[in-house]
Formats: C-alpha cells, structure tokens, sequence
C-alpha cells in the first residue's frame, strides 16, 4: 500500500480526518437529543393559548428564551457555555461544553419549529375533542399531537442538516470534530485545499441524504 | 333529580323533561351583543330548529348549550346543570350533549371507526372489543357499516359528517345539538346526512338544530323558533313558516322559499 493517497496526504491523515466526522456525528445527535428535550416544552409552552394563571409567565419565560438565543451567534453561545462553567470551577470536556452549547441553541430553534406545527393543527380540532369530553391532556396527546407530528416530520429533518452543518463552530472552543482535524491535517500538510475539500465532501456526504430525505417528506405531505 | 326539573318548569310547557332552559340569556363578544336576553325550552324527545339570518345569533345560541360559549347574563339549565353559575362540570355536561360542526372536525389520521370509539374509550373507559362492537352499531345507525376502516379523506363530505354524527352518537347523548351540518354540502350530499337526522327523530332523540333548509326545518321540528336581532322573534310549530305573525319573519320565508 503506497503511503501517499492520490490526495497527497496519507492514510494516517485521512483516517484523522474521519475520525473527526465520527465527533462531528456525535456532537449533531447530542444537539439533537438535548434540544428535543429542551425544544419540546418550549413548543407546548410557546404553543399554549391565553389563559390561566401559570400560563402568562410559561408562555413569556419560553419566548424570552427563543429570544435571547436566536439574537446570539451558535460561536458565542459555544464560549459563554465553555467558559462560563469553568469560571464555576468546574473543568469541563469540551465535547460537553459544545453539547451543551448545541443543546441550548437548537432547543430554541426546534422549539420554534414545533410549535408551529402544534399552531398548523386546526383550532376546530380542539374544539371537536373537547366537545367529546376529552381532557386537556387527552386532546393534546390523542388528537393534536398525531397530526403535529406528521406535519413535524419534513422541518425538522430540515433542521437536522442545520445542526450537523453548525457543530464545526465548536472548534472555537477547540473540540476535536471534522472540522477541527481538518484543520490540524492542514496544519502539518500545508495542502488546505486538498484538506478542507475533503472536508467539505464528508460535511455534504452527511447533509444531503438528510436535505433529499426531508424534500421527500415534504412532497409527500403535500399528495396526502 | 329529574322530578325537581319537572317541578321547576313553567306550569304551561308539557309534562316531559326540560333538558335545556334559557332565561333571558345574554352574549356579547366583546362590544357586540349576540344574544339579547333569549328565553327558550327543549324538552325530551322534541326537535327544536333554530333559523334566521347569518348574525342573529342561533350558532351562539346553540354553542352556549354545550358551553363552548360562556353566557354573560340570564340563566341557562342544560340536563340540570346550571351553566350561568361557576364551577360547572363540562366535561360531565359534554358526556351528555353531543354536537355536530357545519365542517365534520373528524379527525383525519384516525378511521371511521377510531374517530367513533376515541372518546367512549378514554373517557368512558370501555374496552376494545366492546368500543368496536359500539363503532359497528352506530356507523350502521348512519349506514355507514362498510366504511368502519375508511380515514375521512377517503370518504365525500356527506359520508364524513354521518361519520361525525356517529361519533357524536357513540357517547349515548341525552342531546345533540347540530350546527349548520349541511351548509358544507352539496344538494344530493345533504339528503343523505338530513335523511339520518330524521331518523334520529323518529328514534326519540333530543336535538337542536341550527339549519339553512326551510323544508326540512319545517317537516322535522317539534319547534321552530325564528331568531332576529339576538333575541327569540318568534317561536312555535312547523306551521309559523306557513303563517309567519311578523313582518321579519314572513320577509325570511320569502327569501328563503
């Protein structure tokens, strides 16, 4: 086996490369999961009409949240997060940092995602369960959610690639994904356009059966 | 608990049950009164139609009986729950009234079947098989029995709202109210969904209906009632369209015949 590729780098780097890609994969699924566990009661939140005492402070509490979030770029957030718990005195990994950072920004956009498809369900839907008797919970959970879901499926596989695309801002806070040994590989080859190509081809080998996945979604939404 | 309902009745009415009483009932959304201080009586086994104008306040009316709208003024009994005063349980009330929406509301990603048992299920607490031995009975009540595993987008607007009316029936409703359930409709579709209405007559069943069809109001209520302004105007049998006593009601019948 010739110890330079055709790209001129060796195996060794490309190797480096991937595994980098194998964080980046992890990094975009902790994203994922933490802002599935943030961004859902963010949506039901965000989503829940006027009315009744608690309601006022969840509804204003999550929009300040989406606020506050969507006006700050993801490489901040990534510091505020890494810095923030070390100045607690706490050390912390960057892996956990970043996916924390990633959990707190995607949360809010998923949140604004989701409840939108919770708002697209048609008010009459409620209105006819509650008129079967159904409880609050009953309704959301048998006759809301069903159809949230559904028309859930396409945005958020959308959003996905958005994730995957913006964990490469956790290099900044040097955690070790596609990104990051890329840029270590150029580091050592001085070959950046090889380097970052290769890169970018792993970054679209991920994304694009997730962009044609959800057009699909879409599509077939629509026929339905 | 019905006997003290009986007594409390107005000495003229009937013998039979009020299921649904409004004293001098008042709405507004808002600014604008809706309803202007009604005063009507369904009794048990009468069918009563609500007609009148867009905007006279007979959709209101109806919702208020279910309690989809909340009264503003007056006091309004239905099945002896008193809705005007606070604290009322609606969820036990909407057990006992059923109601049909002019647009079916059906929910999509169930069947004809699932739409049936959804609330007998989770609300009544009946078990599978005895929630599919009920969706069989009343989808054939509506003649409807071959379509128990159709989803409402493969059935025509005629069929959904039998299906609606079906759902409606599987909670053993002491009432159902129907609210302009074939304004949506086209002529054929809308004989076919009037012709399960007057079964449910014939079957004893108590029902308010807000309706459009003249011909239908007339041959299938108990009582008419003519409402005009947010108040009653006029109110008796099928015969007031033949011999309206005002000069807004008979301008209706013109229009409308």
């Amino acid at each position: 086996m010739p110890d330079v590729t055709w790209l001129g780098l060796t195996w060794d780097q490309l190797l480096f490369i991937f595994r980098g890609a194998g964080w980046t994969l992890v990094l975009s699924l902790l994203g994922f999961l933490g802002g599935t566990l943030v961004g859902l009661p963010l949506a039901l939140a965000r989503a829940k009409r006027k009315g009744g005492a608690g309601s006022w402070l969840l509804r204003h509490g999550a929009g300040a949240y989406v606020a506050l979030v969507q006006g700050v770029p993801l490489p901040v957030i990534m510091f505020v997060v890494y810095f923030g718990v070390s100045i607690g005195g706490f050390e912390v990994p960057a892996l956990a940092a970043a996916g924390l950072a990633m959990t707190l920004w995607s949360g809010a956009y998923l949140g604004e995602i989701w409840r939108g498809c919770i708002q697209a369900v048609p008010r009459t839907q409620w209105e006819a369960a509650e008129c079967l008797a159904l409880s609050p919970l009953q309704r959301f959970v048998h006759v809301i959610l069903p159809q949230a879901l559904r028309i859930a499926v396409p945005p958020t596989v959308g959003f996905l690639v958005q994730i995957v695309k913006n964990t490469s801002y956790s290099v900044v806070i040097g955690f070790f994904d596609l990104t990051y040994s890329a840029k270590v590989i150029n580091n050592a080859t001085y070959k950046p356009f090889q380097v970052f190509t290769i890169a970018a081809l792993i970054y679209f080998a991920i994304c694009y059966p997730m962009s044609v996945m959800s057009r699909r979604f879409e599509a077939r939404m629509r026929r339905a | 608990m019905d006997a003290t309902l009986i007594a409390d009745a107005p000495a003229a009415a009937t013998d039979r049950e009020t299921m649904v009483r409004f004293e001098d009932v008042r709405k507004a959304f808002g600014t604008v009164e809706v309803l202007r201080g009604i005063s009507l009586e369904v009794h048990r086994g009468d069918v009563t139609v609500l007609i009148g104008r867009s905007g006279s306040g007979k959709s209101t009316a109806l919702r208020c009986i279910n309690g989809l709208e909340t009264i503003n003024g007056g006091r309004l009994t239905v099945c002896g729950r008193k809705l005007h005063e606070p604290g009322v349980d609606l969820r036990a009330l909407r057990q006992e009234v059923g109601i049909v929406f002019q647009s079916y509301n059906l929910f999509p990603h169930l069947t004809a079947a699932q739409n049936v048992m959804l609330a007998p299920r989770k609300v009544k607490r009946i078990g599978i098989r005895e929630a599919r031995e009920l969706a069989r009975e009343v989808l054939a009540q509506v003649g409807l029995a071959d379509k128990a595993e159709a989803y409402p987008e493969q059935l025509s607007g005629g069929q959904q709202q039998r299906v609606a009316i079906a759902r409606s029936l599987a909670m053993h409703p002491r009432l159902i109210l129907f609210d302009e359930v074939t304004s949506a409709l086209d002529p054929e579709l809308t004989g076919e969904v009037l012709r399960v209405i007057e079964r449910l007559a014939q079957g004893g069943m108590t029902m308010v209906l807000v309706t459009h069809e003249m011909g239908f109001a007339r041959s299938v209520a108990d009582q008419l009632v003519f409402m005009h302004q947010g108040t009653v105007w006029e109110a008796g049998s099928g015969d007031i369209l033949r011999d309206p006593q005002t000069p807004e009601l008979r301008q209706f019948v013109g229009n409308g015949l």
